[in-house]
């Protein structure tokens, strides 16, 4: 741990689906401010992971720490939310029958989301001006008026990073962003998570290597539940045994068919 | 609330609330006379749109479909109606204090839960606080436990029938299968005087536009735009802070206070509650209003739960044998043909009839902005170059 101390720390972290261990004593933290791209072959937990930190599966055992000392395991998803904890799905997640800015509106971080705090009056304009930065960030705000359900599938999963970063998390979850995406697209994802990172910290789960090279600078490598290896972009793609992992897995692929 | 849905709302409340009850008052001869039949038929009517807005509130906002509506509303007629037994006092058949059935029944003395009945204070309170309490315990539990869609359906629909059963029970001490009946007086006023059944009819209409104003300006906070985006993607609610569960249970909750006051009105105005108003089959001929009038949208189910009972009661007299092939097929239709309603037909009909006459519908302007290149914005990823 560096002195900047970690956002998330997971010790031991075993995931048990009736037999299948999807986390195998998972070990890894992250530091605030950082941007980490997690990848790996099919199966290898990626999806778990952010399924713990973000308190949608509970392990069986080992411990997940937020920030300096709270422990997410007891937390409900909507808590660790309220925590400052923030997860963009793979497939956009979004609000259709809600317009662009209601979409935005209703993921603003606020000290309350109880139903009393929701029936009292409207927006302050603070939170107004919030919105509206939000809606300029990912270029949505010519839109705000629009039923989200009328947005391109590119514009949803904007959207989707614009609620999660109107939620102002200290950690955001992010699972493959660029699923389905143009080039273009792409590369516009990557810089928006690149400024979103200079001031929090982000996690992303990947599996376009290209998009990876963009983005990444520290990255993990898991495999069968557990963590493989762990460095920089091009440490990591001459690494061994992660070549073996993919290739290995390849070879026997083609092996099958032949 | 929208300046349009104002007046509409103005408009209805004096007409249902003043102009009918007026006409009611008018000598029989008058042309513009309504029958006290009439009357007390609408009277009917204004109930069941009230526990449907509460409906539409859960269903077409919130997603969630209850098929057991039909309890609550008991809930609130049978406690209205256990008031109104006990006024009845020594003026019954047997001439004693206590209700005819359990004289019947060879009860001997007042059960202890009937006794607090007495209080017109507390039977009010009770019309409110039995069905929203019985509604918090049983959403609390079932939302708790993130049962929904057709699981949440399928529980309440086996809450009704327990609930028919229950109530159908002599030991239950609530009138067995005959119900509570013969009603003489309410807070003292004799019900077969036209001037008592005026008021009831007054107070009914007057309670339905306060739901409605109610249920509006919920759907207009910040918590009503929660519960159509739990409708959407109750996953993205929970991971945006919100806890779906909460706010579930508080509009399973108004809903079931909502049905509470319209079983109270109810009883009174149709003169008898029996268990056979609490079963499966009224649980889901209510949400068969929702669905006629149209999700979603309050008024909707106002007109559904008018329209579909006035013709009820049209063909139930004129060709009793087609009310039950009519019921079906209109769920049927609603299905499959007008899934938004009579509402949601009409509005469509009428943006056709505005793109034939030329005017722009902010539909059209929508879709024409996304099919068209040249269009500023949607058709290109945000960041691209033009």
């Amino acid at each position: 741990m560096t002195a900047r101390g970690s956002i998330i720390y997971l010790e031991d972290v075993t995931v048990n689906y009736d037999g299948f261990k999807a986390l195998d004593r998972l070990n890894f933290f992250m530091d605030r401010r950082e941007l980490r791209v997690v990848i790996g072959p099919n199966g290898a937990g990626k999806t778990t992971l952010l399924d713990v930190i973000s308190g949608s599966v509970k392990p069986e055992s080992g411990r997940v720490i937020f920030g300096h000392s709270t422990d997410l395991l007891p937390l409900r998803e909507n808590q660790i939310a309220q925590l400052g904890v923030g997860r963009k799905f793979q497939t956009p997640s979004v609000f259709v029958n809600l317009t662009v800015r209601d979409n935005v509106e209703l993921s603003l971080r606020r000290a309350s989301k109880g139903v009393l705090a929701a029936l009292r009056r409207r927006d302050l304009d603070e939170e107004r001006a919030r919105i509206a930065r939000t809606l300029e960030s990912v270029q949505l705000a010519g839109k705000a008026g629009w039923p989200a359900g009328a947005l391109s599938h590119g514009e949803k999963q904007w959207l989707e990073i614009g609620m999660v970063i109107a939620q102002d998390p200290e950690l955001l979850l992010v699972d493959e962003p660029v699923a389905g995406m143009t080039d273009e697209e792409t590369a516009r994802t990557g810089e928006l998570l690149e400024t979103i990172a200079a001031d929090r910290s982000v996690l992303v789960i990947e599996h376009d290597m290209e998009f990876v090279r963009q983005i990444a600078r520290q990255v993990t490598v898991l495999h069968q539940g557990t963590v493989l290896c762990e460095g920089p972009v091009e440490q990591v793609q001459s690494d061994p045994r992660v070549l073996e992992v993919y290739l290995g897995r390849r070879r026997e692929a083609t092996d099958a068919v032949g | 609330m929208p300046r349009r849905e104002t007046v509409a709302l103005g408009i209805a409340a004096v007409g249902l609330a003043v102009v009918l009850p007026v006409c009611n008052a008018l000598p029989a001869g008058s042309p513009l006379a309504v029958s006290n039949f009439t009357l007390n038929l609408f009277g009917k009517f204004l109930t069941y749109a009230i526990l449907a807005l509460g409906l539409d509130l859960l269903w077409g906002y919130a997603g969630v479909l209850s098929l057991g509506h039909g309890v609550f509303f008991g809930l609130g007629a049978y406690a209205m109606g256990m008031h109104l037994m006990l006024e009845i006092g020594a003026k019954s058949v047997y001439q004693s204090a206590l209700p005819d059935f359990m004289v019947w029944n060879q009860v001997k003395a007042l059960p202890l839960f009937w006794r607090p009945f007495h209080s017109v204070p507390f039977t009010l309170a009770a019309i409110v606080l039995v069905p929203a309490l019985f509604g918090l315990a049983f959403g609390y539990l079932a939302f708790r436990s993130r049962i929904r869609g057709v699981y949440f359906a399928i529980i309440t629909q086996a809450l009704a029938l327990s609930a028919w059963l229950v109530f159908n029970r002599n030991e239950m001490k609530l009138g067995g299968t005959n119900g509570l009946a013969d009603f003489k007086t309410i807070f003292g006023y004799p019900l077969n005087q036209p001037g008592t059944q005026r008021a009831l009819y007054v107070v009914t209409a007057l309670t339905l536009v306060a739901a409605y104003a109610l249920c509006r300006w919920i759907t207009l906070t910040r918590a009503g735009k929660v519960l159509v985006a739990i409708r959407d993607s109750e996953t993205r609610v929970l991971f945006s802070g919100y806890s779906p569960a909460a706010y579930k249970l508080f509009v399973f909750v108004v809903s079931a206070a909502l049905a509470g006051v319209a079983g109270a009105l109810y009883a009174p105005q149709v003169g008898i509650i029996t268990p056979a108003k609490i079963g499966v089959l009224p649980s889901i001929e209510m949400v068969v209003w929702v669905a006629a009038g149209g999700r979603g949208t309050l008024y909707g189910a106002v007109i559904g739960a008018f329209g579909v009972n006035w013709i009820q009661s049209w063909l139930t007299t004129s060709y009793p044998d087609l009310w039950l092939l009519f019921l079906g097929g209109l769920f049927m239709g609603a299905v499959l043909f007008f899934p938004d309603g009579i509402v949601g037909a009409l509005g469509r009909l009428a943006a056709r009839a505005r793109r034939l006459t030329g005017g722009p519908t902010d539909r059209a302007r929508l879709d024409a902005a996304l099919l068209s290149p040249a269009a500023p914005g949607p058709a290109r990823p945000p960041g691209s170059e033009p």
